[in-house]
């Protein structure tokens, strides 16, 4: 089933942090598996790496600690050879780190040099998107990680009901799309001709770090973007490209768009407003934000909405 | 039992993962000239339905007013009795489903699944109705003055189903009997796989489904539409097209072998 969740304030910053959190907690009956969020905070000059280790259910072995912190010294000597400046490297969770590093080269070679750690996944990349995700509902994952007072201007958010893929990390969404800086996506459906595009993008030289279906879309999207199209129109291409059932969110560091399949199969109910854009699987996760009556909507099939501060 | 937040609210679940169990109606409604009239704002679900209940069967209320319910799922189903029912904001999910007899106000919005497998009474929503709106449903009217999403009328047995704007893809998909008046446009795919009953359409239609063919209004058919908008005080566009099922697909007499047996002539 899996709840989907969107906001964007179209000229201030919020706490979104916490406005996805209580959009996906009232969705937790949606999927209680995984919940992950895809949040912008404000644009820096720095590269905010988002990356992990080690799963969250990967067996405790006796040396489990001791080869996360061999592995974390040898990205933080790998960022330093691929020629980025750290900053700092926080210390998330167990498995999980933020670092903040200075580079202004080519990103694909800094994610691939970096993922070639053994454990190590590079969850988002880029100058203001940062993705958190973990097993648990939204208000575990929020306080992990301490969601409540991260502030900025949109985001997208994803409660999981796992159905093609494993119950872990890698399998929740939101997708980074590899190697597109400042660009994510998160899904609810099922997409058929997943090998296929699967086997289309490997060869054109993209990794996929999970079996999970919906991490096509945004390695899909970035391909087209760093092709040229803007976001709408990758996003509208793939309503004929992709095959299944789905609606799908993508963000950039300044946009937020909804794409729904021909056949209308997911749902999503929309508040639009001079402030801001509310989208959400159920009118009751736009409710967490506002509080009272409101005007929605349902998109319909094959629409394509894409909204820019 | 495992306590759960869902926004500012709680709601318990037991070991099965039913939720609450154990709820109890919370007798909260102002009762004044016969009319009830009680807040949702706090309520779970569960406690919203055994209010209902509680007023309209234990204390016989015929007319109920219920606030801010706050787009929750499942609100007022399974009410078998007459009664007047008017909930002042938004429905979730499967609103109003499996109700005989009611008379049903939404002065909001509703999501998917609105009225499922009505049996007999009247629901009018205000605003817009998510997919699905009218599922299977046997009789009565169901009045969205708004759009209406995918798939309206799906599987749909009797009654009327009668939407004041747009109509998403695959409206009055396997529909069986009874009728759909829609003002507006019709995404693809109408009437698609339809059995029987009539689809009337003032807007334009995007594509037809399989057996769905044009049919000539009559004037039955254009005073059944006049009576019907008078009574809900809406507009209607000057003219309607009709559509029903063109029957090329009826292989009804075409028994299998082993069923012809069983045939008696």
């Amino acid at each position: 089933m899996c709840g989907i969740a969107g906001i964007i304030h179209r000229d201030t910053e919020s706490d979104v942090g916490s406005e996805m959190t209580s959009m996906l907690q009232s969705m937790k009956h949606r999927g209680p598996d995984s919940t992950g969020f895809a949040l912008f905070g404000p644009p820096t000059e720095m590269v905010v790496i988002r990356f992990k280790l080690a799963d969250a259910n990967d067996p405790r072995d006796f040396d489990f600690r001791e080869r996360l912190d061999r592995h974390r010294q040898e990205v933080e000597s790998r960022l330093g050879k691929i020629g980025a400046h750290i900053d700092r490297v926080e210390t998330e969770t167990e498995y999980a780190y933020r670092a903040l590093v200075r580079y202004d080269g080519d990103l694909k070679a800094l994610a691939d040099y970096v993922e070639d750690v053994p454990g190590c996944e590079v969850l988002s990349l880029g100058h203001s998107l940062e993705i958190v995700k973990d097993l648990g509902d939204a208000a575990q994952v929020s306080t992990m990680y301490d969601l409540g007072s991260f502030r900025g201007t949109h985001a997208i958010g994803h409660c999981r009901m796992a159905t093609e893929s494993d119950v872990d990390i890698s399998g929740a969404h939101p997708y980074w799309a590899y190697p597109f800086s400042d660009v994510a996506v998160v899904h609810n459906g099922q997409l058929t001709n997943y090998f296929q595009w699967r086997r289309r993008l490997e060869a054109s030289g993209h990794r996929f770090q999970s079996e999970c279906d919906s991490e096509i879309i945004a390695v899909y999207l970035a391909e087209r973007m760093s092709d040229g199209d803007s976001l709408q129109d990758a996003m509208k291409r793939s309503l004929d490209e992709l095959d299944g059932v789905f609606t799908y969110m993508a963000v950039t560091g300044d946009s937020l768009g909804v794409a729904k399949d021909e056949m209308a199969a997911k749902p999503l109910v929309l508040y639009e407003s001079d402030e801001l854009v509310v989208m959400a699987s159920e009118e009751i996760a736009i409710r967490t934000v506002l509080d009272r009556e409101i005007e929605t909507s349902d998109p319909y099939e094959g629409q394509v909405l894409v909204w820019s501060r | 039992m495992e306590q759960v937040a869902t926004g500012e609210r709680t709601i318990n679940y037991d070991v099965r993962g039913l939720s609450e169990p154990d709820a109890k109606a919370p007798n909260v409604a102002q009762v004044q000239d016969g009319t009830a009239t009680f807040d949702a704002d706090d309520l779970t679900t569960r406690q919203i339905n055994l209010e209902l209940r509680r007023l309209i069967y234990e204390e016989g209320i015929g007319d109920v007013i219920v606030q801010n319910p706050g787009a929750k799922h499942s609100i007022g189903v399974g009410i078998l009795q007459r009664c007047r029912i008017t909930f002042e904001g938004s429905l979730g999910y499967f609103g109003v489903g499996l109700i005989d007899g009611p008379e049903i106000t939404i002065t909001g919005r509703v999501g998917w699944s609105v009225a499922e497998n009505m049996m007999s009474g009247v629901v009018v929503i205000e605003k817009v109705a998510g997919s699905l709106a009218g599922a299977a449903i046997r009789g009565g009217d169901l009045v969205v003055k708004g759009n209406v999403g995918a798939r309206t009328g799906i599987d749909q047995k009797g009654g009327t189903i009668i939407v004041g704007g747009d109509a998403g893809t695959m409206t009055a998909f396997m529909m069986q009997r009874g009728r759909q008046i829609i003002c507006g446009d019709v995404g693809p795919g109408l009437g698609d796989s339809m059995y029987d009953g009539e689809i009337y359409v003032g807007g334009t239609v995007k594509s037809l489904g399989i057996d769905c063919v044009e049919a000539e209004m009559t004037p039955e058919d254009q005073a059944m539409i006049d009576r019907k908008f008078t009574t809900y005080g809406m507009d209607k566009p000057d003219s309607f097209t009709k559509f029903v099922c063109g029957k090329v697909l009826y292989n009804y007499d075409n028994l299998e072998p082993s069923e012809k047996k069983l045939v008696i002539h």
